[in-house]
């Protein structure tokens, strides 16, 4: 089986006055289809990065990554773009919502430009806001919603477009913590719904709800491997983080 | 993403801040009304003169004799000759002879031009007999003692019919023959305010006893030049110098004053287009800012799948949107503008003259607005579609 993602070897470097930054430092990983994983670590370990780099927002300085198959590391703006289009939802911290158009509208944002067809469009809106439970909201505009509720649609804009992968990036660090309690659990759902669903936070706790983790630290893996052994080795020094 | 869809984003983004919307339109109103109400101001004008012109004749040739030297005058027959050799191009000839002495209708004294002419005349000048009859042949050969009179005399010194009544000219007296119809408003100083009688009779009277002036009718405007060439011709001949006379054909003025009309209006056109371009810089400057206020909403578009196509396309088009609606607007101001011109110039200048904004020009000034908005709407979209999708979703 193809992997869904596949970094060979990859790294971000950034010129930083005199010196080199490598926020990415050489990092080899595969992610599967249907995986639920979190990439954990402080600011600064390159975890942003990665993300940039997953979700085809940024390309890699050298290496090679592969997006179901496909190597996105030398493309072009253009067809990034049609990559985060087809491949990839993403779920903001600060939900990223657009303030002018209401629920529905921002849910078809991405479908449109896909060039899906408007009724088509709005069926597959209704659909996934029925899924997040945000069927009587449809009209409503992002600021007239509550954090949580807000960052269920832009779970739902996320799922409209069917991607391949959710990409979560601290999904939960503007909530409090029962709201991020319970769009975490819907992101559990989503993900036993056969979904490939990606964290990405600083959050231990956050991160051990997933099923598989992937620590970062100054560019590189120090640990790859299920959730359930992971907290012993990085709950000490992760104490003030949060 | 259709065309459509961005013009109604483009419109809903308008319409969520009213006011900038129409301060960066306003360069381009005040733009399209200007060139509107300008190029209106010179149709009128043009329409204007060359309605007065029309009446005062175009198709007629005035002729003016200084003379030279010993030969102070032409003969009425050589010019009458004239018309005969050249029956394609003249339909006739009447000497004109302005006579100054003073009119009176019993008591009262008159302002009214007197002019000797032929029986040819009134024809010429495609004027009108109401009542009575017309100044003939005989009265030239017998340098009678008779006149018409324009609607004004007739309507404002007698009652009833003033056909036979008589009326004192320079003292002597004249017995009118008839009326003319009403050629102007029966005002006084009008064409209806006008007396005619024979040329032979108007210059015996005179002081020089010579005729100084003739106006010949043309078959056909667009042989006015030729016809004034043969009767230059004629008259270099008779002086031997082309200074001793002048022919003025109102045609040949009418075009020039029309030309110089254009020149004029395209000018002051082109200096109000200006104003578009201004218009057009100051779309620009709201658009950039617009851009920069918008980097976080361009960032989460370029991370949802937008690309730099759809960006550029979204911002050009509320650009070009933004500047058509400001051209429509402007449309509307310069035909508001056009009409209350119109009335302040009737009423304060007492000119029968309409400022009438011609088609050619709306769609010129309309097509002018949205390609403004298309051209300065690049550069702002142009920065956005290029903005980094992670440096935009980052900006505060």
């Amino acid at each position: 089986m193809i992997p869904l993602i596949e970094f060979k070897d990859l790294y971000k470097l950034y010129p930083m006055g005199d010196t080199v930054v490598h926020a990415v430092d050489g990092i080899s990983m595969t992610i599967n289809e249907g995986e639920f994983v979190a990439i954990v670590g402080q600011s600064g370990s390159g975890k942003s990065t990665c993300m940039n780099i997953i979700g085809c927002l940024d390309v890699p300085t050298h290496g090679s990554y592969y997006l179901g198959g496909k190597d996105v590391s030398q493309m072009n703006d253009n067809e990034l773009a049609e990559i985060r289009n087809k491949m990839i939802g993403f779920v903001f911290q600060q939900y990223n919502l657009l303030a002018k158009l209401n629920v529905v509208e921002n849910v078809e944002v991405s479908m449109m430009y896909a060039g899906m067809h408007k009724a088509e469009r709005r069926a597959r809106a209704l659909e996934v806001l029925e899924r997040v439970g945000l069927s009587d909201k449809l009209k409503n505009l992002p600021k007239q919603l509550s954090g949580g509720q807000q960052q269920r649609v832009s779970i739902a804009r996320a799922l409209a477009g069917k991607p391949k992968l959710l990409l979560c990036d601290e999904p939960t660090g503007a909530l409090d913590s029962k709201t991020g309690k319970e769009v975490l659990e819907l992101l559990k759902e989503i993900h036993s719904e056969g979904n490939t669903v990606l964290l990405i936070t600083h959050d231990n706790a956050i991160a051990a709800k997933a099923d598989r983790i992937i620590r970062l630290e100054d560019g590189k893996v120090i640990y790859d491997g299920p959730a359930k052994s992971a907290p012993k080795m990085i709950s000490v020094e992760d104490g003030g983080d949060a | 993403m259709s065309l459509r869809q961005s013009f109604l984003m483009a419109i809903k983004n308008i319409m969520s801040s009213k006011v900038r919307s129409l301060l960066t339109m306003l360069g381009i109103i005040i733009g399209v009304a200007a060139v509107i109400v300008i190029v209106g101001l010179g149709n009128g004008m043009e329409t204007y003169m060359t309605d007065s012109f029309k009446s005062m004749g175009t198709n007629l040739l005035t002729v003016s004799i200084r003379g030279r030297g010993s030969s102070r005058s032409v003969s009425d027959e050589d010019m009458y000759q004239l018309v005969l050799d050249n029956p394609q191009y003249f339909d006739g000839v009447s000497p004109t002879v302005s006579y100054s002495g003073t009119v009176k209708i019993g008591t009262e004294s008159l302002s009214s031009s007197v002019s000797g002419v032929s029986e040819d005349y009134i024809y010429m000048k495609d004027y009108k007999i109401a009542q009575g009859r017309d100044l003939s042949y005989m009265d030239m050969e017998n340098r009678s003692k008779v006149c018409i009179v324009g609607n004004y005399i007739a309507s404002e010194y007698f009652v009833g019919s003033p056909v036979g009544k008589e009326i004192k000219i320079g003292g002597n007296t004249f017995s009118i023959v008839g009326v003319m119809e009403e050629e102007a408003d029966s005002t006084e100083g009008s064409t209806d305010d006008c007396v005619y009688i024979p040329y032979t009779t108007a210059a015996r009277l005179s002081y020089t006893g010579s005729i100084s002036s003739y106006t010949f009718a043309v078959k056909s405007e667009d042989t006015v030049t030729e016809s004034k060439n043969i009767i230059e011709d004629e008259l270099y001949d008779i002086f031997g110098s082309d200074s001793a006379y002048s022919v003025i054909s109102l045609s040949e003025i009418l075009d020039v004053m029309s030309q110089m009309i254009d020149i004029l209006v395209a000018v002051l056109a082109g200096i109000a287009a200006i104003s578009l371009v201004v218009g057009g810089i100051g779309i620009m400057n709201i658009m950039l800012v617009s851009v920069t206020e918008r980097t976080r909403e361009i960032g989460i578009r370029k991370a949802l799948g937008a690309k730099q196509k759809h960006i550029m396309r979204q911002f050009v088009i509320e650009a070009a949107t933004t500047s058509a609606l400001g051209g429509v607007l402007g449309i509307a101001v310069g035909y508001g503008l056009s009409s209350v011109a119109t009335s302040v110039i009737v009423s304060a200048l007492e000119v029968d003259m309409k400022v009438s904004p011609s088609i050619g020009s709306v769609i010129l000034a309309c097509g002018i607005s949205v390609a403004i908005g298309i051209i300065f709407g690049y550069l702002p979209a142009k920065k956005a579609a290029k903005l980094n999708p992670i440096d935009a979703l980052r900006y505060e």
